[in-house]
């Protein structure tokens, strides 16, 4: 192990919940996006799932919100280095959405795209059986333009960069397609508990 | 409820590629092994911002704009890590200048600045990320705020030390002139912001349109890549700026620091 001269760091009280090399960032939410936010009124949003389905859909804002309300309550870690705890997201589960698409069997992976042109892979696994959700509104309000408002993906047990900001729609796949980081040297899956931050780890 | 979502397959093309590709390939054998720097030289850039020298063998080289993971450990085995830009230009000293500044209580940025002495060791990994990589091609045009200037600087000194012809514009905003990291060292690529205070006769302000009008309305031929960089505040206000200026959305970059 190498030592830092010196370094004795913040008092550690353990936390659990935290995953490793990660920091609580308390109150602070911050902002980490490569482009310019983007300010798309809720009636211009939609969200489309296509490719490898059965039939592909698409929903506004309105049709969206007629889906049975669901919601992540937890913790999100961004691969940064910082983790928020208990935040509240808002929406419907993505479980809602695909079933009535319908994925066919060849279905493995997923691009996840904004409505910028971001791209984020995933497998189809990590957003199945309630684990993703597309969310629109945090701690009861609005989602911010600057967090990925009018609507996001969330999926919380992934680095946060998965989760894309708005959300545009589901491309799926029989293949893994790298998305934007994902090109940019970043992990392909991204799975915080194992620090799965760069392409290798 | 499946009848109520509205039915428009196939008039909707979803976008097949990011919209900003990113400048460069990373290396993940790079971006993955953790080197052990050795801390050569401190200087001082403003009160709050040193410059920190590192000699690290083996360093894969970086583009300017790229970043490193940096990490410290502790006797126990607790280990901090954070993302510094690096702030040299690519060369072949075998060292890598990095420039932080103390954030109040920063874990850290507080070691650095109280703890660190030359011949130090701690650990790095990288370069990173190719997306806010600058290869020295495309006309460059650099907005940047308090240590947000780090990667745009390591910009300037490669279109320096490479004797680059290609445009290259520095908006640098700092809240004083006392504040401002590099003040010595920029040319006539550089126009200062001040926001609380500037010397006689320099208007005080944010950066403001009127400072991007001039060089957007006469767009070197290909036009400028923006490279934004600073807090998430900065880079969402100079973003904006740059938008109503008429800069593609695709031709800016955004690197944000939190
Ligand atoms: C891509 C990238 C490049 C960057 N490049 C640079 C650069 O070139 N130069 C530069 O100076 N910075 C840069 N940064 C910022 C840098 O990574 C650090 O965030 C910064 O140095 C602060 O780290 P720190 O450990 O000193 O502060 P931290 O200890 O992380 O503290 C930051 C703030 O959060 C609070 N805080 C955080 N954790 C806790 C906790 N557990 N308990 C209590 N309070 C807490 C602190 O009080 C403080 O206000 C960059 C960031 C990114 C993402």
């Amino acid at each position: 192990m190498n030592t830092t001269r010196g370094f004795t760091g913040r008092p550690r009280a353990a936390r659990p919940g935290l995953p490793p090399g990660q920091y609580d960032a308390g109150d602070d939410w911050p902002v980490l996006s490569a482009e310019v936010t983007p300010q798309i009124a809720p009636a211009d949003w939609s969200f489309r799932v296509g490719g490898l389905v059965a039939e592909p859909r698409t929903w506004d804002l309105a049709a969206a919100r007629r889906l049975p309300a669901s919601g992540y309550a937890g913790d999100i870690h961004c691969v940064t280095g910082w983790s928020k705890f208990g935040v509240r997201f808002g929406g419907v589960s993505l479980d809602a959405f695909l079933d009535a698409a319908g994925p066919l069997p060849s279905a493995t992976h997923a691009v996840a795209h904004a409505h910028t042109g971001y791209t984020a892979n995933l497998p189809l696994a990590d957003l199945t059986g309630g684990r993703a959700w597309i969310v629109w509104e945090y701690d009861g309000r609005p989602l911010a333009p600057e967090h990925g408002g009018p609507a996001r993906l969330v999926v919380p047990h992934l680095y946060f960069w998965k989760s894309v900001k708005w959300i545009a729609g589901l491309e799926l796949l029989d293949h893994d397609e790298p998305g934007f980081w994902e090109q940019n040297g970043y992990h392909a899956r991204g799975n915080p508990w194992e620090e799965q931050r760069y392409s290798g780890d | 409820m499946t009848e109520t979502a509205t039915h428009t397959a196939g008039t909707f093309t979803p976008p097949a590629r990011f919209a900003v590709p990113g400048r460069i390939e990373v290396s993940g054998r790079a971006a993955t092994t953790w080197r052990t720097a050795t801390l050569t030289e401190i200087r001082r850039e403003t009160p709050r911002a040193s410059t920190f020298r590192l000699a690290v063998p083996g360093w894969a080289g970086h583009l300017p704009g790229q970043h490193l993971m940096l990490r410290l450990t502790a006797e126990d085995g607790y280990r901090a890590q954070r993302h510094y830009s690096l702030a040299s230009a690519p060369d072949d000293s075998g060292h890598i200048e990095l420039t932080l500044d103390r954030v109040p209580d920063g874990e850290v940025s507080g070691w650095f600045h109280t703890v660190a002495r030359p011949g130090d060791e701690i650990e790095v990994r990288g370069p990173l990320s190719g997306f806010f990589a600058w290869p020295g091609d495309r006309p460059a045009l650099l907005l940047g705020a308090g240590s947000g200037v780090v990667p745009l600087m390591s910009m300037v000194r490669h279109h320096r030390a490479r004797g680059l012809t290609v445009p290259l514009r520095l908006l640098v905003s700092a809240r004083g002139p006392e504040e401002l990291i590099y003040a010595r060292e920029y040319g006539t690529e550089t126009t200062p912001v001040f926001t609380r205070t500037a010397p006689a006769g320099v208007p005080v302000g944010r950066l403001a349109p009127g400072h991007l009008a001039p060089l957007l309305a006469d767009p070197p031929a290909g036009g400028w890549e923006a490279y934004v960089c600073g807090s998430n505040a900065f880079a969402e206000h100079a973003s904006r700026l740059l938008v109503a200026a008429g800069q593609p959305v695709d031709r800016i970059r955004i690197e944000r620091f939190g």
